[in-house]
C-alpha cells in the first residue's frame, strides 16, 4: 500500500489512522493490545469490532506473521454501550 | 537479550519501567528489563491512573509530592513523542462521616506541614469546584489543586523508550524464572530467554512480587486483590477534579479525552489474582455515581475492566533491600498507589543500587518494619 493512505481512518470512533497505526508498528509494536494502547485504536464505543480486522491486516503484513496469530485483543463489557441511568436499576422492581 | 549486567530489573509496569530509566540517568551503563508479557502487562495498564499528595501518612505524602514534581517535568525530560497527557486539575476527597470529616482536618494538617497546599471545603465550596456535585448528607470535602492524573501506558513506555536511547537491553515476553545467589550475593537472573549474569536485581513485577521474592527466599506479607474499573463514552465537561470518597469507596474522574473512569473498592472482595469482570459492579457504580453526580445517568458504559492491588499490611510500599542478601532490591506492595509513587521511588531504587544516599528517607519502608511492629496504617485508601 501506498503512503498516501495513511489518513484512512481505521477507529472511526477514536479517530485513529492508518498513518498512526504504522507509526505505532514503525516504533516497535508487535502485538495488537500495545497498539491500542498507544493509539487508543479499538478503545471506543463500538470496543473495535471494525478496526480490530484492519489493524490484525497492517501488523500481519508488518510483521510477517499470519493475522490469525496477531489477531486476538479483548474485547470487554459491555457488548453494547449502557446508561449508567439503565445500569443504576438492574434488578430494581420497576425496572424497565 | 545480553548474557551480562550491571543491573537487572524484573517487571515493565511503571515502577519497573523508571527504575530502569533512573539507573542509567544516575550513570549505570549495562541495564537489563524482563518483562513477561509487554508493557503495562500487570496492573499499571488497568489503573485508574489518579496522582495526588493528599495523603494520611508524612511517608505517602511525601512520596507523593515528590513524584508530583516530577511528573511536571516529565514530558521536557522523557523527550517522548506523544502526550502523556498529565492533567492538573485537582482532586476533591468528600467527608460523608464524623469519623471522615475528623481525619480529613488532621490530614490538611499534616499536608500544609509538609508544603502540599491542600485546604478543607465546606459542600458549597466544594460544588464551586464541581457544579454537577450532589453534596445531600456531605460535611465537608478536601481539595488540592496539584493533584491530577495521567496515561498509564504514555508514561510507562516514555520511561522505557527514553532507557532504551541510553542504552538499556529491554525485553519483552521474557519471564524470570529463577534467581541466582551465592555468598549471600546476587549472582544471576534466569529467564526463559537464557541466563543473565549481573550483580544487582529489582523486584518491581507488581502482584507477582511475592513468587519472584520467594526466588531468593524472601517472603512478602502482601496479598492481591481485585479492582474493578469502568470507562463511559467521551462527553462534554462534567468535572474538573478527581471525585474520591473514603467511606462510599468510589473515585471518579473525567480524562482530557473526555471519558469518565470510575471504580469502586469493595471491602468483601476476596484476596487471589480473579480478574474477571462482574455486572453486580456496573450496577452498584451506577447506583453510587449517579447519586452523587446525578448527571452521569444519561452517559453510556463502554468499557469494563478489572486490575490487582498488591496490598502490605500498612497500605504503604515496600523499599529498598533485604538483609543478607547483596544486590536484591525491592519496589513492591503499592496497596493500589503505585502509578502516582513511580518517578520518585524509580529514582530511590535506583539511587539503593548505585549506592547514594536516597534524596529522600524511605528507611522506615523497609520490609523488615512488619516484624518490628513499626508502622502505621494509611488511613486514606479506596
Ligand atoms: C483498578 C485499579 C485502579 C488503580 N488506580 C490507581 C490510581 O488512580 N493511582 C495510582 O497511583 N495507582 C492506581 N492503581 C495501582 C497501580 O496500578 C499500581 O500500584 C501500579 O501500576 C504498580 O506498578 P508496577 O510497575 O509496580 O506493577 P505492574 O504494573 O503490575 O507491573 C509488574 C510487571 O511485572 C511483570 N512480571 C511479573 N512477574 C514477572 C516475571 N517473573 N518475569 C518477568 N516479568 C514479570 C508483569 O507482567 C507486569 O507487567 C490502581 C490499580 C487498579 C487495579
Amino acid at each position: 500500500m501506498s503512503r498516501t493512505d495513511d489518513d484512512i481512518i481505521v477507529c472511526r470512533c477514536e479517530d485513529v489512522t492508518l498513518g498512526e497505526i504504522r507509526r505505532a508498528i514503525a516504533e516497535g509494536a508487535t502485538t495488537m493490545d500495545e497498539i491500542r494502547r498507544i493509539t487508543r485504536a479499538g478503545m471506543g464505543p463500538c470496543q473495535g469490532r471494525t478496526c480490530r480486522q484492519l489493524i490484525a491486516l497492517e501488523l500481519a503484513r508488518k510483521t510477517g506473521k499470519p493475522v490469525a496469530e496477531v489477531l486476538p485483543s479483548t474485547i470487554r463489557p459491555p457488548m453494547k454501550a449502557v446508561t449508567m441511568g439503565s445500569l443504576a436499576k438492574i434488578g430494581e422492581e420497576d425496572a424497565e | 537479550m545480553r548474557r551480562t549486567a550491571d543491573a537487572v530489573v524484573i517487571g515493565g509496569g511503571v515502577t519497573g519501567a523508571s527504575v530502569a530509566y533512573n539507573l542509567l540517568k544516575l550513570g549505570m551503563r549495562d541495564v537489563v528489563l524482563c518483562e513477561k508479557a509487554t508493557f503495562c502487562n500487570g496492573s499499571t495498564g488497568r489503573c485508574g491512573a489518579g496522582v495526588r499528595e493528599q495523603w494520611g501518612s508524612k511517608g505517602n505524602c511525601l512520596l507523593a509530592k515528590a513524584s508530583i514534581d516530577m511528573f511536571e517535568q516529565l514530558a521536557d525530560e522523557l523527550n517522548y513523542p506523544h502526550d502523556l497527557e498529565f492533567k492538573q486539575k485537582g482532586y476533591l476527597m468528600l467527608a460523608h462521616t464524623e469519623k471522615e470529616w475528623a481525619q480529613f482536618q488532621k490530614n490538611v494538617q499534616l499536608q500544609n506541614s509538609l508544603g502540599i497546599k491542600s485546604r478543607l471545603c465546606t459542600p458549597e465550596e466544594a460544588r464551586e469546584i464541581v457544579p454537577a456535585l450532589n453534596t445531600e448528607g456531605m460535611l465537608g470535602a478536601t481539595f488540592n489543586g496539584r493533584d491530577g492524573h495521567a496515561n498509564p501506558f504514555h508514561v510507562t513506555r516514555a520511561y522505557l523508550t527514553a532507557a532504551e536511547r541510553m542504552g538499556a537491553d529491554i525485553n519483552y515476553f521474557t519471564e524470570v524464572t529463577g534467581i541466582e545467589v551465592s555468598g549471600g550475593k546476587v549472582k544471576a537472573v534466569v529467564t526463559k530467554k537464557g541466563v543473565i549474569e549481573t550483580p544487582i536485581v529489582i523486584n518491581a513485577a507488581g502482584p507477582w512480587a511475592k513468587p519472584v521474592a520467594e526466588m531468593v527466599g524472601v517472603k512478602l506479607p502482601l496479598f492481591t486483590q481485585r479492582h474493578q474499573i469502568l470507562v463511559t463514552e467521551p462527553v462534554g465537561w462534567l468535572l474538573d477534579p478527581m471525585v474520591m470518597s473514603f467511606s462510599i469507596g468510589i473515585y471518579c474522574q473525567q480524562t482530557p479525552h473526555g471519558s469518565l473512569i470510575m471504580g469502586i473498592g469493595d471491602p468483601h472482595e476476596p484476596k487471589g489474582y480473579d480478574i474477571g469482570h462482574s455486572w453486580e459492579f456496573l450496577r452498584d457504580m451506577s447506583r453510587i455515581i449517579t447519586r452523587l453526580l446525578p448527571a452521569l445517568k444519561d452517559v453510556r458504559v463502554v468499557r469494563q475492566w478489572s486490575g490487582l492491588y498488591t496490598v502490605t499490611p500498612d497500605a504503604h510500599p515496600i523499599l529498598g533491600g533485604v538483609p543478607g542478601i547483596d544486590g536484591y532490591l525491592q519496589a513492591v506492595g503499592f496497596s493500589g498507589h503505585g502509578f502516582m509513587l513511580a518517578p520518585a521511588v524509580g529514582q530511590i531504587i535506583a539511587e539503593m543500587a548505585l549506592g547514594k544516599v536516597t534524596f529522600l528517607d524511605v528507611r522506615n519502608l523497609d520490609v523488615g518494619r512488619f516484624e518490628r511492629g513499626e508502622y502505621n496504617v494509611e488511613p486514606s485508601v479506596v
